[in-house]
Order: C-alpha cells, then structure tokens, then sequence
C-alpha cells in the first residue's frame, strides 16, 4: 500500500505548512455542522478535548468512555507538566527549539512536519488550559512558574503540582460537560467500543459493550475519531490504568488501519518494584528523585539480602556514575532503565524476592541529606516520598528507596497522515493511540502536550476538512449515504461482536481467568521485548505467544454471564487483543534491526551505547493485517530529515 | 514477608432491584499487599472455583482517578486518613480488626449498580450545570496577561485537588454532595477568568445538587476527615456565601435593570 502522509508540500517553509494546510482545508458552515454526526472514542485529553471542541463548532457529538465518568480517563495521571514554547523565562525557547528538542529526542523517526505543528501548538494549549480556569503554578508576581525536564536545557514546562494531567484533564472534562449540557455531545459513559463499522470503505459507526447492562449496540456517524490511549498495558505490569487497553485501537487495526511502531515502548526508570505476585500493576515517581538520589547495588552476591544500612560503602556499585561519569545518576530515561536490568541480571539486584529474583536498585538519598538537611530535601521531595512509604511501608527518609524500571508510554500506535486520518477513510486517531510525533522516544511533558494539541486543535479542523471534501464531492447529495442500524454491514459487524462474546465464554475446558493469562503474556513480551531485545529472543517469543493463546482460548474461564455488568468478561475480550498485539510488535522489533528511542536491540550498539541505522531504517512500519497474526504486511513510510539533521546521542 | 488471616464480611448484590447480602471470604493477606490487591487474589480465586467474582469499580490505582471507593469497616475508603481504597495496604490491618466490612458507598444520589459499583452521574449532572468557564476552544488572552496572586492561585488548587470519588457523600450522614459541588465553586470563584458566570454557577450547581437527590450540609464535618484530598470544609462556607449573595442580589435582574 502506498502511504501518503498528505503533508503539506516541503517546498514551504516548514514554520507556515500548518497555516498554509488550514487555509487549503475545506470548511463546513455553521448551519450544516448539525447535520453530521462525529462519534469519539475516549475521553481523556485527546478525546474530551476533541469531543468539546467539536461540540462547540456544532457537529452532533457521541462521545464514550469505558470508566463511570469521562473525568477518569488516564490522562489524569500524568505528574510532572506540559511543555509550551512560550519563553516566559527569557532563557532562549522558541517554537523552532521544542520542535528541534522534540525530533533529536524521539531519535529522528518522527515527520518533522507533525512536530513542528506540536510545538506551534504549544502556545495555545497553555492560552486555552489557562482561559478554562486550570490553576498552574504561578510565582509571587502572579505569573505563571515553569520548571526544566529532561532532554530540554530550557524551563518550558508548565504544572500544577504534582498533578498537571489532573487538572489539564479536568478542564477538558469542564468543557465536555458544558457541551453536554448544551446538547450538542451525548456522553456515554460505562460503554467500551469492541468494533468498527466499515461500509464501503469508509469508517461510518461503532459497536458498543453497555458494561452494565451487557447490551452489545451499533452506533452510526459520519465520522469516527479514537482517542483511546496507549498499548503499554500489554506488558500486563505498567504504569497504566488497570482498565487501559487496545481493543479499539486493535478492532480498527484488523479492519484495516495499519497500526505503526509498536516495537517503540518507553520505559520510565523510577517506580515502585513489586512487591508480589499478586500486583497487577505499577506507580510510578518522578524521574525528578534522580536529582539527588544516588543508584546503586552491592558489589557482591551475598550482599543482597542484607539490610542496605549494613552493607559498607566500599561494598556499594554506584554503576551509573562509575559507567557515565559526564551524566552519572541523570541519564537518559531508556539508558537508566537498562542498567538496571543489566545488574539485576548479573543477580545484584535487591528487596523481597518475587517470582525466584530480586529485581530493584536502591536509589538512596543520604548523601543528600546529609549534604542539604532533611528540611530541604523534605521540600523537594515530600509528597514523592509520603507516597513511598504509603505504598512500601518504608521511610525513604530512614533507608534508601527500592525502583525499577516499568512501561510508562507506548510511542507506537495507529498509523496516521498529517490529518491524523487512519488509512480507513473517515476515521481518525489523536493522543497516544496515534503513533505520529514522538518517534521512537517521548520526552517528559511532551505527553499531555500532545493529547490536546490534537483534541483542541487539529482534530476540529481536519475533521472538518474531511467533510467538507467530502461534500464538495457530492453536491445536491447527501455527503454521506445515509445509514441505519439495520443496515447489513452494521448488523454483520453486531452479529460478529456477539458471536465472539460467545466464544470467549464458552472456553472448552475453563480453568483460569483472564488475570491469568494477562500474567503470563506480561512476562513474555516483558522479558523478550522489554528494555532489551536480541534476535534469539523475539523468535523464542513469537514461538511461546501462540502457544500460550492456545491455552488462553482452551481453558479462559468466566463467571457470570455477558447480560450484566461482568468484568471477567471485560478483560477477557482485552486480553485478547493484547495476545494478538504483543505479537505485531515482536515482529516489528525482530524486523527493525538497529536500536533507537525505547527500542533497544542488544546487536545494534556501539560501546554499550544504542546504535541507529539512519540508512537502512529511516521509515515507519506501517504494519497491515491479513488475517493471519503471525504474517502481517509490512508497509514502509520513508522520512526525511530537512531541518533537523540526524546525530548520534551519546551520554558517556 | 508477613501475612496474616481476615475474614471479608463484603456486601454482594447482583442488580439493583436484586436483595443484597454480606458473604463471608476467608482471606490470608500480605502486608505488602494494597486493599485492591487483596480483593484481586480473592476474586482470581472465586473465578476458578465458578464463582461471581465481586464486583468493584478501579481504575488508575495511584489515588488520582477517583474511580475506586467502597465503605470499609464502617469508613468511606478505610482507615487511613488522606488515602484513596487503592492506595490503602493491607499493613494497616496487621494488628487488626480481622473482620472486615465492606459496602458499597451508599447515598440516595449514588444507586446502586452491582455490589461495590454504585452510580455516580449525578456528580457529571452537577457539573454541566456550571462547573465550568464558558470559554471557546481558540484564540484566547495569553496565558499571562492575567497575573493572579499565588496565595489565590494556590488555593484554587487547593479546592481543584478533588478527584469526584464521592467519599465525602459516602460519609454525610444526609448524603450531601456540599463538599464536592463547592470545592468546584471555590477553585472557578477563586479565579478572575471565572468572575462573570460565579453567581449563576453557584445558584444552578446548589440546584442541581439538591435535585440529584443530595442532602443539605448541616455542619458535621464528616466530608473532610473522609476526603482522600483533604478538600477543606470551608469551601462549604464559601458556597453558601456566593449561593446567598446570588439568590440574594439576583444579579441577572440588576443586570438587566443596568440597561435602562
């Protein structure tokens, strides 16, 4: 398949391609924007925004969510802040250096075109968030506070405290309601989408679960847009949501959309280790802590079980300042996270045995607290640390705190063009379930950044730009042909959701639930295709993942039944689809042979460091599915480079 | 690693309309192990003996979403003051009680879905009467041309800390939703951005609380020592206060009045 990215022609200037684009867009006018109907799929940043903004212009909205309330997508817990090119601080930002910071940073396998329309954005976001009452930092002269992030020698990040995606979140959710309230969104909430309605070739409805009445119901529109997260879920322990999930994105996938990159996973540094089998998922803590926290393990084997306080300093592995003398504790997220796995595989690694090993460092703070004094430390840090303690039970004041490396943010996703429009016409991807804008590797604060750059501006527009062509295509016609839903493909599509259902609670020879499963897939694409991946590995993988979905469609068990409110059931179907994820995204790993962002193949590296193959894989893997999971077709978008040039990142 | 037997006393109802019931879960508990976590392992085991697993809302598991809360031991997320159920360890029931108690968050404005899951749209119903800045998505002032002091800025976020889980209604004994719709009054109140809509918007959300079936506050303070978020009973004073004054100067007719 030819991949056209229908961004605007490189001869302009790359600073007015997003205004020249908006220009050459068709728009739709006021008065006939009630006569189409736009389904949204999600309501975090991406969705909520886009749902709102859309609203409001006048198009008849749906917009679902899986949680009891849009407020609880999973945007809600980002930490940290947003990144805006405003410059506020005079220290030499510009939307030409995000852009810049932003393309080096997802390690040059992004468009440049999409990124730089992220940084313009920037500015906006900030302007709008502000304009609906978000309460951001401020200094004493009332003026917004900004602070620095990783990747960036700028101070271009914008907060709320420790929690930015909350309050960033909750104005979009503000503004849903209000349109809610307006009549022009109809908001479903408890409702998860297990399909896409395709009629001649065009994306015209969903299918929907009631979770709590179990009703399987087709829902038709002009337009369908999904905003439904990331896949990090797959590696069953994330930082994630426990409901987040890629069935939508996945069901869109095997009707047609190519699902992009999904070997690019980052994985974050600083979370809380597990404590037992039994956890189901993983919190995460500010890289920030690495300001100050010294990483190390013992020296020696033995030492692993001893308290930290009783092993001496002469004892200690301070591997990082040891190994990247010029960084030493601060480097790069991807670069951390691998070390940590490297001496946890040797067997150095520390805390409660789980699962027959020990897998945690301590990040210690002593020395920074005998250097500055536990006031100040207890300033920077104490929410950070009353979180600890609440969740391990120890005083990261006292002893040095256990982390380890966990799946924060998939980088992948579906594939889109410049319009964010999938390669099913009429439907489209924003946030993190679209792969565009951050390569292989996302910086800090770039997340949020980038669901409502997409929700508030580009959505509201290039939906628009796509009914509009499509009725100029069709004058004195109805834009779309009119559907039902009775219409054969949707009652096909409706009679294949149920008979699935089906399927999936009547296992031959039930055993164990879903959980089960999830666990065991987890630790497959988690060791095989987590921080590091080589060849052997991924084939070994690709040959136990079918295995185990063979166990997973023998012996699924679920209780209850699919006419209520079931969430065996739920995560049965979402178990599912990771199986058949996991896969693609091992075979894009096997496939892309060099390392780059949050894809690490031990062959590709040079002096320990990752090494890019810049003249072999500068493209995306748009993949294509053909029915069978273990042979997709592999589609290739070249990209090149014209105003950032490709460099080597080296921490040493 | 420490572990130790309780009994689960859990409120289990299949439907609304159906008659609920406590049943009893021998339960052997890590310390280690959060509340969730705890429910997690009893579930996986009730699945693979043929069981309905209970039914409990959960999401982010971190004490942001808002989306887990259930009434432990008589107290809405559990002992431990400032923590949302998730966010709860079992540590906290090593030296006992034992025997522990749960139940849905009960509140006529809350029905019940299925055991722990109750129904909590009327707070998104509170909201869409005006807990929001009517701002178009656009071209709007920069973001600082408007300086606001940092204690004022301060304190909005204070109020927008809530999470919406519900535990302040959970724990009124009139079932009030004065703690959540204020905290949204004071934040958007507190703000200039939010000045031209403060009137309506306390009159239509006070409104909207009482016709979601919510109690009225009668001062027991409850709300706040239950609140994961530690939101601050004085933002109840402060919705009054802005709920008075708008029922009171009935600032649309003096608007209108301004005209002629």
């Amino acid at each position: 398949m030819e991949l056209r990215s229908n961004e605007p022609d490189k001869s302009i200037p790359i600073e007015q391609r997003w205004t020249k684009h908006k220009m050459a867009g068709k728009l739709v006018a006021p008065a006939n924007r009630r006569k189409y109907e736009i389904i949204v799929v999600g309501s975090g940043l991406a969705g909520g925004a886009a749902a709102a903004s859309l609203g409001e212009l006048g198009y008849k909205v749906k917009c679902f969510c899986f949680q009891d309330s849009p407020r609880r997508a999973h945007s809600i817990a980002a930490q940290g802040g947003i990144n805006a090119a405003k410059n506020y601080q005079n220290d030499g930002d510009s939307v030409y250096r995000l852009f810049y910071d932003t393309v080096k940073g997802g390690d040059f396998r992004a468009r440049e075109a999409n990124v730089y329309r992220l940084a313009e954005l920037s500015v906006n976001i900030i302007d709008q968030c502000v304009a609906a009452g978000v309460p951001f930092a401020r200094e004493y002269g009332g003026l917004l506070a900004n602070r620095s992030f990783g990747g960036a020698q700028v101070s271009r990040t914008f907060y709320a405290r420790g929690q930015t995606g909350q309050q960033l979140l909750l104005g979009a959710y503000q503004a849903l309601e209000r349109q809610v309230a307006a009549g022009t969104v109809e908001m479903i909430t408890r409702s998860e989408m297990l399909d896409l309605v395709v009629v001649d070739g065009k994306a015209r409805g969903i299918i929907t679960r009631n979770l709590k009445t179990g009703e399987i119901e087709p829902h038709v529109a002009d337009v369908v847009v999904l905003c439904t997260g990331g896949y990090g879920n797959v590696f069953f322990l994330s930082t994630n949501a426990m409901g987040s999930n890629c069935t939508a994105a996945w069901r869109a996938h095997r009707k047609g959309a190519l699902f992009a990159n999904p070997c690019y996973t980052q994985i974050h540094p600083t979370c809380i280790p597990r404590a037992g089998e039994y956890q189901g998922k993983l919190t995460l803590m500010s890289e920030s802590l690495r300001n100050d926290g010294r990483v190390w393990v013992p020296r020696k084997k033995e030492d692993c079980g001893k308290p930290p306080e009783q092993i001496a300093e002469k004892d200690r592995y301070y591997y990082l300042e040891e190994k990247y003398p010029a960084f030493g504790n601060l480097v790069p997220r991807d670069v951390a996270s691998r070390n940590a796995m490297y001496v946890c595989d040797e067997g150095l690694g520390v805390g409660p045995v789980v699962d027959g090993e020990r897998r945690a460092v301590y990040l210690d703070f002593a020395d920074a607290i005998k250097r500055l004094g536990e006031p100040i430390i207890r300033e920077r840090y104490g929410n950070l640390f009353d979180m600890y303690e609440r969740i391990t039970g120890e005083s990261p004041y006292k002893t040095p705190m256990r982390i380890y490396p966990a799946t924060h943010y998939t980088m992948g996703g579906i594939w889109v063009d410049y319009n964010l429009m999938t390669t099913i016409p009429g439907l489209f991807a924003g946030g993190e379930a679209n792969f565009s804008d951050h390569g292989a590797n996302r910086l800090g604060a770039s997340a949020l950044m980038q669901g409502l750059a997409d929700g508030y501006f580009v959505l509201p527009y290039t939906v628009g730009n796509y009914i509009g062509t499509e009725a100029s295509k069709r004058i004195g016609q109805r834009t779309f042909p009119e559907i039902g839903t009775d219409h054969p493909e949707v009652q096909k599509t409706l009679k294949d959701v149920k008979e699935r259902i089906k399927r999936l609670m009547s296992a031959p020879e039930p055993k164990y639930g879903p959980d089960y499963f999830h666990r065991e897939l987890g630790k497959i694409i988690w060791t095989k295709c987590g921080m590091s991946r080589t060849k052997e590995g991924l084939e070994e993988a690709l040959r136990q993942i079918p295995k185990l979905r063979a166990e997973f469609d023998k012996h699924l068990k679920i209780t209850g039944t699919g006419e209520e409110l079931n969430q065996t059931l739920e995560k049965a179907g979402r178990v599912e689809d990771f199986f058949e994820l996991g896969q693609l995204m091992c075979i894009d790993a096997l496939t892309r042979e060099e390392s780059c962002g949050g894809h690490f193949r031990a062959e590709h590296e040079e002096d320990g460091e990752a090494a890019r193959d810049d003249d072999n894989f500068a493209f995306v893997s748009a993949w294509g599915y053909t029915g069978d999971t273990a042979k997709p077709e592999l589609n290739k978008e070249p990209l090149t480079f014209d105003y950032v040039k490709p460099s080597k990142r080296s921490y040493k | 690693m420490s572990t130790f037997n309780i009994t689960l006393h859990v409120w289990r109802q299949k439907s609304p309309t159906a008659q609920g019931k406590f049943e009893d879960y021998k339960v052997e508990a890590d310390e280690h192990m959060s509340f969730l976590e705890m429910l997690d392992v009893v579930n996986e085991d009730l699945i693979e003996k043929g069981k309905e697993p209970i039914a409990f809302d959960h999401d982010c598991r971190e004490g942001i979403c808002g989306m887990c809360g259930m009434v432990i031991n008589g107290e809405a997320h559990g002992p431990q003051k400032l923590t949302t159920t998730c966010q709860l360890h079992m540590r906290q029931f090593k030296n006992g009680p034992f025997d522990i108690w749960i139940e849905p968050f009960r509140a006529a404005g809350f029905p019940l879905v299925k055991d722990l899951v109750v129904d909590r749209s009327g707070f998104d119903r509170i909201i869409q009467a005006g807990g929001y800045i009517s701002i178009r998505t656009g071209a709007p002032l920069d973001a600082n041309a408007t300086p606001i002091p940092k204690a004022v800025s301060d304190m909005a976020m204070d109020a927008a800390e809530c999470i919406g889980c519900g535990a302040c209604v959970a724990a009124c004994p009139n079932a009030s939703a004065s703690l959540f719709t204020a905290a949204k009054i004071t934040h958007l109140g507190l703000l200039p951005q939010g000045q031209a809509e403060r009137p309506e918007r306390a009159r239509n959300m006070v409104t909207a609380m009482d016709n979601e079936g919510f109690g009225s506050c009668t001062n027991h303070g409850e709300c706040e020592s239950a609140c994961p978020k530690g939101i601050s009973v004085d933002f109840i004073a402060r919705m009054n206060r802005d709920f008075v004054k708008a029922s009171a100067t009935a600032y649309d007719r003096a608007a209108k009045s301004d005209g002629d």
